[in-house]
């Protein structure tokens, strides 16, 4: 057992004694927490970890606490019945206002939802239906085995029964494949898509996700007051919110359940101490910690847990036992065309990037794609991996039609890559990092992975991934951060993240930069023994000596132009290549 | 009564108008902030606010607790600006920042007790309402957003949500929770084309016509214009060719608290403002703004003059669901934007 699951089952027990212990105000204060908690786990997955945000969480436990306000009263639902139907009404909602924003830049979300929830509030306030803004009464109690929680002690074992089952929930998800791709969101797309996510997918499910949380919680505010009405689900109140998440830490689902703690607390104090100071005309606990919060901002961005964590060792994770492995693409036909570009053409605005060229890569082979600063490499590149696609011309990629083709698509062809800036997830471990070129292998959905279900897949996934450290010499370092890695050792891993999707195609975007000598000597024979293996490598590198004594052909190019192709000899020897590097006639170079 | 009726039409558009040309101004306000800083000002409402009601205090004979505000936040800007000069080993302009830091709070608070005392007139009390609110903009981004200012987009709008909150808490101290309304700048009624439009409405809309204009030249005409939407363009090209980005943000505050306050003044004889109004008000700017995608001043100002239309359409027959109709108008917006605008990440290189 690591010493934080140890923490984890002290803090579970003393949850279990505190509603038998504490007086009954506390008590409603601890259910109170156990809410406000439960929704900041979802806004944690949100803010946290997908890196988008909502000031709207309020309003969506308002959806829960007013479908079940409303079904329960008007139409004699049981409780039971209504957390399903709340959570489906609140996932519509949130999925509604996703497929809206999620499209565009991450602030037009958090924006959204301060409209909507400062709209919802009136619409609640002004709904004959609803109570207005007096609210709803006589909401029934939850029962339990025909047990009436009425007793503030028994509801709170109920909330704190959703809070464990969200943390865990969260957490599973978390470790989990989905989970791992939701955190490459944070960073942007890219990575995410080249290794066959659809991201804009993902990140609707996050959000719906995120509003499923505060519709639970909302359930359980209804059920615990047996009253409803628009305040406690007011755009305030969402602020505050998001306001626990970011004090308590965003990133850290315990750092959300902390935050909910200090606010919650931290408001009885203020409410209590504020005005005995300072008069009671105003709403000063409002003011403060609007205060602290800019603050936590300002001077510990990623909120406290991570300052209180450092103090308890993670613990070695444990590998879980494999039981499947994935099956291995099959090889491609020796000789067959892997890559054929034709006549490809990428225009920005009025210039031309790259202009009409044409080229083939074939299986097994090693080509280079060489040329000078400004040649076009780059966009060649990302013409072939769908980043940015050609103006013109055609990409066929192991025989299919990829011109128009989406990152995530062409990566699921068989196509792998790495990228020229390392593109690694520096607070993961290096073993996570690699995982995440498995995630195209993989096939379970948010559902199963928040359940746990995928764990066989799972394993399979981490025998792929640790089999591929192994090939390139990391594996006894799988549980270290990545961000701890030297530049050459995190290009290795950037490739061995690409091969852990078990590639038929490999693009490399300059791995030797920034590597040592030593280093280059090691890659080079690691990208022999994977073409010996059955590996296409297209490779785009600076260097030239570790490129002629690679590469089977080569394909130069500049000023956007393709300027010659051939094997490494050929290229040495062609004039116009030695006049586009060196700059001068060979005969003025003599003179 | 239908909205069309011609006994209604023209008056209800002229109230949209009116309000709308407010809106318009907020949402050039967030649009420059957000260019210049990527900091979605959410509190820029809030400047409305405190522009009406310090000239509401005034008119009691009371000095206003913007004073207060101002003097708080000069003082922290002042402290941070002479630790930052010590740490550089600048004892030189660590001196002048405190002693003018000093100089400045002293003077403002002789001659708002002065005058808030002596009830002064009316162009007098605007004036000087100006010269409090104006400097918390730059004060403001020294405090809050300047030591963030490499922070992600949402880490600045977590900031600017915090601070909306604090402006609005100190609102409710400063000023009570009751509304309160100024004077009309402009008394009677004039006949445009057989409708009737108050003076006031009309004044309204000519100043934000000529704060727009004005605002057009000083983008479009001068270096320092010229500099901010260079710094909007591309923040590290602009600091390369010597425009300081704290600088920038700087301006661009104060632009934004300037237009917050006269449109404070602006609206004070129209409603009742307290001081939670101030935040749907900048709200409505901010749909505005949206409209024009953050980026489009033009388009952010036709926005928002169409916002102030349908509120003032809406209010006449479904006034229990006016904010609900303006603030869900945002999502058919956002997905238009969405679908019709190519997206793009901002970690693209």
């Amino acid at each position: 057992m690591t010493p934080r699951l140890i923490l984890a089952l002290v803090a579970a027990l003393i949850a279990l004694v505190l509603p038998a212990v504490l007086p009954v105000f506390q008590v409603t204060l601890l259910t109170n927490v156990a809410i406000a908690a439960l929704t900041v786990v979802g806004l944690v997955l949100l803010t946290g970890v997908a890196g988008l945000t909502s000031f709207g969480q309020a309003a969506f436990m308002g959806v829960g606490a007013y479908t079940t306000a409303l079904l329960t009263t008007a139409y004699g639902w049981n409780p039971w019945l209504t957390l399903p139907a709340g959570m489906i009404v609140t996932a519509g909602v949130a999925a509604l206002l996703g497929l809206a924003t999620l499209r565009m830049q991450g602030h037009y979300l958090p924006l959204a939802t301060i409209a909507w929830g400062i709209s919802l509030y009136y619409v609640f306030g002004n709904s004959p239906a609803l109570g207005g803004f007096t609210g709803l009464r006589g909401i029934p109690p939850v029962s339990i085995f025909g047990l009436d929680l009425t007793d503030p002690r028994r509801f709170a074992y109920l909330a704190l029964v959703f809070l464990a089952l969200g943390i865990m929930a969260a957490q599973f998800l978390l470790s989990s494949r989905v989970g791992r791709a939701m955190r490459a969101l944070r960073s942007g797309t890219v990575v995410a898509e080249a290794f066959g996510a659809n991201t804009f997918s993902l990140r609707v499910q996050v959000f719906v996700l995120s509003a499923v949380f505060a519709s639970a919680a909302g359930w359980l505010y209804a059920h615990q007051q047996r009253f409803v009405n628009p305040t406690p689900f007011g755009l305030n109140v969402g602020i505050e919110y998001l306001f626990m998440a970011v004090l308590g830490g965003a990133g850290y689902v315990w750092g959300g359940v902390a935050g909910a703690i200090l606010i919650t607390a931290l408001r009885e104090v203020l409410q209590n101490v504020l005005p005995t100071l300072l008069g009671t005309g105003g709403n000063y606990e409002v003011i403060v910690l609007g205060i602290i919060i800019i603050l936590v901002l300002q001077f510990a961005r990623r909120g406290l847990w991570p300052l209180a964590e450092r103090w308890v060792p993670a613990g070695t994770p444990r590998l879980l036992a494999r039981a499947i492995t994935f099956p291995h693409r099959p090889d491609p036909v020796p000789g067959s065309f892997i890559l054929n570009v034709q006549n490809a053409v990428k225009q920005f605005g009025g210039l031309r990037a790259v202009s009409e060229v044409s080229f083939d890569v074939k299986a097994g082979e090693i080509v280079g794609l060489i040329g000078p600063n400004g040649a076009g490499k780059s966009t060649m590149f990302n013409l072939i991996t769908g980043v940015n696609p050609a103006t013109r011309g055609s990409v066929t990629l192991l025989g299919r039609d990829a011109t128009r083709l989406p990152a995530r698509t062409i990566h699921r062809l068989g196509v792998a890559r790495t990228f020229q800036h390392v593109r690694l997830f520096p607070e993961l471990s290096l073993l996570e990092n690699t995982m995440m070129g498995g995630y195209a292998r993989g096939k379970a959905g948010m559902i199963a992975s928040l359940l746990h279900l995928e764990r066989r897949e799972e394993a399979a996934l981490q025998g792929a991934a640790l089999a591929q450290l192994e090939r390139v010499g990391l594996r006894d370092r799988a549980f270290d951060q990545a961000g701890n890695l030297a530049l050459g050792q995190q290009r290795l891993l950037e490739i061995a993240r690409a091969l852990t999707a078990d590639p038929a195609f490999l693009l490399l975007d300059e791995p030797a930069a920034g590597l040592r000598y030593g280093e280059k000597g090691e890659l080079s024979a690691l990208l022999r023994r994977l073409r010996d293996e059955g590996v296409t490598v297209l490779i785009v590198e600076h260097d030239m000596d570790l490129v002629m004594n690679l590469v089977d052909r080569l394909v130069v190019m500049n000023g956007g132009q393709e300027l010659a192709q051939g094997n490494p000899q050929q290229v040495r020897d062609n004039p116009a290549v030695r006049e586009a590097y060196l700059g001068v006639d060979i005969e003025e170079g003599a003179a | 009564m239908n909205i069309f009726d011609p006994a209604i039409f023209p008056i209800l558009t002229a109230d949209g108008l009116t309000n709308g040309a407010v809106y318009a101004l907020l949402s050039l306000a967030l649009v420059l902030v957000f260019a210049v800083t990527r900091v979605i000002f959410v509190p820029q409402g809030e400047f409305v606010m405190f522009g009406t009601l310090t000239l509401a205090s005034l008119q009691l004979g009371r000095v206003p607790g913007t004073l207060t505000l101002l003097l708080v936040l000069l003082a922290i800007s002042t402290v941070l600006n002479v630790v930052e000069a010590l740490r550089r080993g600048d004892g030189r302009s660590a001196g002048i920042s405190g002693v003018s830091g000093v100089a400045l709070g002293a003077g403002l608070w002789a001659l708002t007790t002065t005058l808030a005392a002596a009830k002064a007139p009316l162009l007098v009390q605007v004036l000087l309402t100006l010269l409090l609110v104006v400097p918390l903009g730059p004060l403001l981004y020294r405090v809050v957003f300047q030591p963030l200012r490499n922070a992600s987009v949402l880490v600045l709008l977590i900031a600017s949500v915090a601070l909306h909150l604090v402006l609005v808490g100190l609102g409710l101290v400063f000023f009570g929770p009751e509304g309160s309304r100024t004077p009309a700048f402009a008394e009677g009624n004039t006949v445009l084309g057989g409708v009737t439009l108050s003076n006031q409405s009309l004044l309204v809309i000519m100043v934000s016509a000529l704060l727009m204009v004005g605002l057009y030249y000083f983008f479009d005409r001068t270096l320092t214009g010229k500099a901010l939407r260079a710094t909007a363009v591309n923040r590290m090209g602009a600091r390369l060719v010597g425009i300081r980005p704290t600088a920038a943000g700087s301006l661009a505050f104060t632009v934004a608290a300037l237009i917050g306050a006269l449109s404070g003044l602006l609206i004070g004889p129209s409603i009742a403002v307290s001081y939670d109004t101030g935040f749907l008000i900048g709200l409505k700017g901010f749909v505005g703004a949206i409209i024009g995608g953050l980026v489009s001043y033009p388009v952010a100002a036709l926005g928002a003059l169409l916002v102030g239309l349908i509120e003032s359409y809406a209010s006449f027959s479904l006034s229990q669901w006016k904010e609900v109709i303006v603030f869900t108008l945002i999502l058919p917006v956002l997905l238009w934007r969405s679908l019709s605008s190519k997206h793009h990440d901002e970690e693209d290189e």
